[in-house]
């Protein structure tokens, strides 16, 4: 077989086979449903319980502050519309960013329709949020704050503790999507003040269709799906319970290894950037410096050619990785991350992001170093805006 | 997502590159939109004798350069002027339908370097008939 580079982890990962394992007899024997009083489901209920331990201890949470929810979209979409209509009363202004994921983005944009005044905080060239504008955009009627720990595309690490600190002291809620970063870096929602907070599983080894949401003990925010009485009341259906064990030995097995992979998976990640930069001549790496963002995310952009066709290249050498170009998503605008950095239109469209993870070894990485290169050259020969952009030189 | 027509254009790109001295220039397209097609002429007793491109773009804008290019090499100028962005489509066994806009780029990249040539004999340039149902979503890109 042909070699297949998987570098897309940020998109999802596999659920690991020990995860896999500890699945499984809740589909078959363990089926019962939690809320049936009989014995039979005790094993259920007492996994849940634990799955739930697990989760919040990663958080620094207590475990009657986590939310089980079919995913990060979900604990986003909850944690927004939830806050904003319980605090309806006490003000209607919310304070997010230009580079949220679309969960949160178009969630905000829904609610500016709905009789919210949203403001979207621009970030800096590196993509991150400037704690002096979060001042300036904090009025009287100001109910939530909502900032990404780690933007999904470029990686930045926002300054969550400050801006955590900031909100607690004016009695603001904050939340943030650390979909990318739990159980990837270290988050305490204590230490960083964070009121609500957001992941999914299957970012980090886990079953996809489960997440969480953190709610701070003594937050009140409305439900969002209601029904039966499981998660004390709060968000109704039938527990997967299959996939909250999923998820609990999941975030178990990624934290336990948190720093070694990290440390892994940085190394090699900085061997990837240096790399390009040095034999892809008039590259951009998007995002902040190594140390400042996810350990395993490396974003550039490439003058001269577009993404799509990039992926298709590196597709055909076993290589998988994504692009914030328009031509990947079926719409004409590029991202809106690479956008709000202040990326030309050219240079968002000639973005690749290549996320590493735990099966990413150092040939991946050189395999990657041997292939680009040529596939971007090759490219730039019949692309004239390399031939406009070399006569700018 | 694409015919083996489109990916195999794409990968094998053909009449790539630039004519020196040529006949016509033409470029469409726009930075914004993530696709601009250059188009290269040689006309000798108004046939296409030769034709080169250079893309910037996707898949489906390359393949469509690709296609366009061997399609009007060897026809008259006027013939050449006919070709239809639905032709070049066709000639690839389809795109998918948010990618139709890379068909019409190949066809107004080569009505752009035509008229170049008809301005360059001194002969007035041809009429452009609008795209508009495919272009409206375009077109604040293309103005």
């Amino acid at each position: 077989m042909s070699r297949q580079v998987y570098l897309d982890y940020a998109a999802t990962s596999f659920t690991s086979p020990e995860v896999v394992s500890a699945m499984m007899p809740y589909f078959t024997e363990a089926f019962g449903n939690p809320s049936s009083i009989y014995s039979f489901s005790d094993r259920n209920r007492k996994a849940i319980a634990e799955a739930r331990q697990k989760t919040a201890e990663v958080i620094g949470a207590s475990a009657d502050e986590i939310f089980f929810t079919s995913g990060g979209t979900e604990a986003d979409n909850w944690a927004l519309k939830g806050a904003a209509e319980r605090n309806r009363t006490k003000g209607n202004r919310i304070i997010t960013t230009r580079i949220e994921h679309h969960a949160v983005l178009h969630t905000a944009e829904y609610l500016a329709k709905n009789g919210f005044d949203v403001v979207f905080l621009d970030v800096d060239p590196e993509g991150r949020v400037r704690m002096e504008d979060l001042k300036k955009a904090v009025n009287d009627r100001t109910i939530l704050v909502s900032v990404v720990f780690a933007n999904n595309e470029i990686g930045t690490i926002q300054p969550v503790s400050a801006i955590g600190a900031f909100c607690r002291e004016n009695g603001i809620l904050f939340h943030t999507d650390a979909v990318q970063a739990a159980a990837h870096i270290p988050i305490d929602v204590k230490a960083m003040n964070i009121d609500l907070l957001s992941m999914a599983a299957h970012k980090f080894y886990g079953p996809k269709g489960v997440g969480a949401l953190y709610i701070r003990k003594g937050v009140r925010i409305d439900n969002f799906m209601h029904g039966g009485g499981q998660e004390k009341g709060r968000r109704a259906t039938t527990e997967n319970v299959a996939g909250i064990v999923g998820m609990g030995r999941a975030i178990e097995l990624a934290s336990g290894r948190m720093k070694e992979a990290s440390a892994r998976i940085t190394r090699l990640r900085d061997m990837l950037v240096d790399g390009i930069m040095k034999s892809v001549p008039h590259t951009k790496l998007n995002g902040a410096p190594s140390g400042e963002r996810l350990p395993n995310n490396a974003n550039f952009s490439f003058i001269g050619i577009e993404g799509e066709t990039l992926l298709l290249d590196l597709d055909r050498a076993g290589i998988y990785g994504s692009t914030g170009s328009a031509c990947s998503s079926g719409s004409l605008d590029p991202s809106h991350v690479l956008m709000a950095i202040g990326l030309s239109h050219e240079l968002a469209h000639g973005s690749l992001r290549l996320t590493l993870g735990e099966e990413t070894t150092e040939d991946d990485i050189k395999y990657v170093l041997e292939t680009l290169p040529g596939i971007v050259e090759r490219r730039r020969a019949m692309s004239p805006l390399w031939e406009d952009y070399l006569k700018s030189l | 997502m694409y015919s083996e027509k489109v990916l195999d254009h794409f990968q094998n790109p053909r009449n790539v590159g630039e004519i020196e001295n040529p006949d016509g220039v033409g470029q469409a397209g726009n930075p914004k939109c993530g696709d601009i097609m250059k188009i290269y002429l040689r006309v000798e007793n108004d046939i296409i004798t030769d034709i080169k491109f250079k893309t910037f773009g996707c898949a489906s804008a390359i393949a469509s350069s690709s296609m366009a290019t061997e399609l009007v090499k060897g026809k008259t100028v006027e013939e050449a002027w006919n070709l239809t962005n639905r032709a070049v489509a066709e000639a690839l066994d389809g795109l998918p339908p948010v990618k139709m806009h890379c068909s019409i780029l190949a066809e107004e990249a080569i009505h752009a370097a035509i008229n170049n040539y008809r301005r360059n004999k001194g002969l007035p340039v041809w009429e452009e008939e609008s795209h508009e149902e495919l272009l409206h979503h375009h077109a604040h890109h293309h103005g």
